[in-house]
């Protein structure tokens, strides 16, 4: 369970990036983070990846109090929480097989079986095709379902994903959200921050929204179309 | 990608950087080697020497065991001798030969007639050698007297001379060569920027991280240290006879030097390389962590 205990994250003085969030996560939900721009999509996971800590408040995961969490545990804690990000982030002078091999080769396994695991992950995303391709080689929609499949390869309790579909084709996107619901279908926690609302709306899924750091809304089946939406429509005509 | 074969990619793909780090332990590792090997010799100088009577007594050619034995009379008198050994000028001739065994032009061109008779004294306390000295000095027949002690001062200098310019110029290259090493890692990290970024962010430990830039500085160590070791062995067979002729009749460096194929030769080798290896690796290993602490933070 992800819990946001009245969390307030500033970056410098006078800039709050959240404020006063508090909300909770549990195991197995599929949450998209939905807000304009600078409203705190991006901060709310880096803060559950713990690449940032709160100013104030506390983010805990199960047991894990992530402001107290010493640093030569952080590594546990990212074992645990895959990410995948907009820009994707995969190593341009390794393989496909190489850049997702590599989530499994940091735990320690053994050849053969990153090998299989590599494999079977790469089925899932439909990159099995394309594992001894350079990220260079590969389109964006590609690059992106490896970018997941290096997040899960190492069987995270909790996926997040930063805009996955901010740079795809309608298509592409419809894509990756389907891979992203199947690893939801296996059990793993999913919270994807994105501005697509067609595909919010589309998939009816739990839905945080945030406007200016705070949490304005709290949908348990993407309703955003029906409150949210809405409301901005209104206030853009008015 | 294991450790090993990430470190050996990072040295390949910039090997200007690698060929820096390696020529600045090499260096330190020759000389820092080659004043530990003085420094060991001048060790075992001193303890030979040291080990010798306190004085010897040369007489005249014409002089011999009579005028010994006259003298031999009047220092036990004294009460302050523990020993005292007559060496005639046969004895001496057999202790040229032996320690010119190695050199025949040497042993053609001397004969006992030349070579002095020598009583070799030794005191009961080095300080009554002062009272010893006029009775030595004006014996019959004495042409020179040397103490011991002196050749012993002017060796402990000379070792001390060695050992701090040694050790000073050993402790500069190490600095060189740590700040080589950490300056290198630091422009590897910098290069590797989004590799460690990412590493860190998919769940990497830090050993995973950090131990591939240790282990690239541990390799420049060995590599150094083991090119540094060639080239010292190297010298050392070069000059081993002049070094003989010198220094042979100190046990402890005849016995390793004599003969490179000798069990005492290659062990000394053996412990001599893996001495500098050891250290080059952890020189190396210790540089770059140094720079990873500063360069890549876990927070």
């Amino acid at each position: 369970m992800i819990q946001f205990d009245h969390v307030t994250k500033k970056f410098g003085a006078n800039t709050s990036a959240l404020s006063d969030l508090t909300a909770t996560i549990e195991n197995g939900d599929f949450v998209f983070l939905i807000g304009p721009s600078g409203s705190g999509k991006s901060t709310f996971l880096r803060l559950i990846l713990r690449d940032i800590i709160p100013s104030f408040g506390e983010v805990t995961i199960d047991d894990w109090a992530l402001s107290k969490l010493p640093d030569s545990h952080i590594h546990l804690l990212r074992r645990k929480v895959g990410m995948v990000f907009q820009d994707f982030k995969l190593l341009p002078d390794r393989t496909i097989f190489e850049n997702i091999a590599l989530g499994l080769e940091i735990l320690g396994k053994s050849k053969s079986e990153i090998e299989k695991r590599v494999m079977d992950v790469l089925e899932l995303v439909h990159l099995s095709n394309k594992r001894n391709s350079f990220p260079q080689q590969l389109s964006a929609g590609e690059l992106q379902r490896a970018a997941i499949a290096r997040a899960i390869v190492g069987g995270p309790q909790i996926l997040l994903a930063d805009e996955p579909t901010g740079n795809l084709d309608p298509d592409t996107a419809w894509d990756i959200m389907q891979i992203l619901d199947e690893i939801h279908s296996l059990g793993t926690t999913v919270i994807v921050a994105t501005h697509n609302v067609g595909m919010v709306n589309h998939m009816k899924k739990r839905t945080i929204t945030l406007k200016q750091g705070m949490l304005i809304q709290d949908e348990a089946k993407g309703k955003y179309h029906t409150t949210e939406r809405a409301k901005h429509t209104k206030e853009k005509h008015d | 990608m294991k450790a090993s074969a990430t470190a050996w990619t990072h040295i390949r793909r910039s090997p200007y950087q690698a060929w820096a780090a390696i020529l600045s332990m090499f260096l330190t590792f020759l000389v820092g080697g080659i004043f530990g090997l003085t420094s060991l010799s001048s060790f075992y100088i001193l303890k030979y020497f040291e080990s010798k009577p306190q004085v010897t007594v040369f007489f005249s050619e014409k002089a011999g065991e009579t005028e010994a034995e006259k003298l031999n009379t009047a220092l036990v008198e004294t009460e302050k001798v523990s020993s005292t050994k007559f060496v005639s000028k046969d004895e001496a001739l057999s202790i040229y030969k032996e320690q010119n065994k190695n050199d025949p032009l040497l042993l053609e061109m001397v004969t006992a007639d030349i070579l002095p008779a020598s009583l070799e004294v030794s005191a009961k306390d080095p300080r009554y050698l002062k009272d010893l000295e006029p009775i030595m000095k004006n014996a019959e027949g004495v042409e020179e007297v040397v103490f011991q002690k002196d050749v012993v001062d002017t060796l402990l200098k000379w070792t001390d001379a060695i050992r701090m310019t040694g050790g000073i110029f050993g402790i500069l290259l190490a600095i060189n060569a740590l700040l080589t090493v950490m300056t290198i890692t630091a422009m590897k990290v910098a290069l590797k920027k989004d590799e460690v970024e990412i590493l860190k962010l998919i769940g990497a430990s830090q050993w995973y991280i950090r131990f591939p830039f240790m282990l690239e500085g541990s390799i420049y160590g060995v590599i150094g240290s083991t090119t540094a070791f060639i080239l010292i062995m190297g010298l050392l067979l070069w000059g081993r006879m002049a070094l003989l002729s010198f220094v042979g009749m100190i046990p402890a460096i005849g016995v390793v030097i004599e003969n490179p194929f000798s069990s005492a030769f290659i062990l000394f080798s053996l412990a001599f390389y893996c001495i500098l290896t050891v250290i080059g690796a952890f020189l190396g290993g210790i540089g770059s962590y140094v720079a990873l602490i500063k360069y890549i933070k876990f927070k």
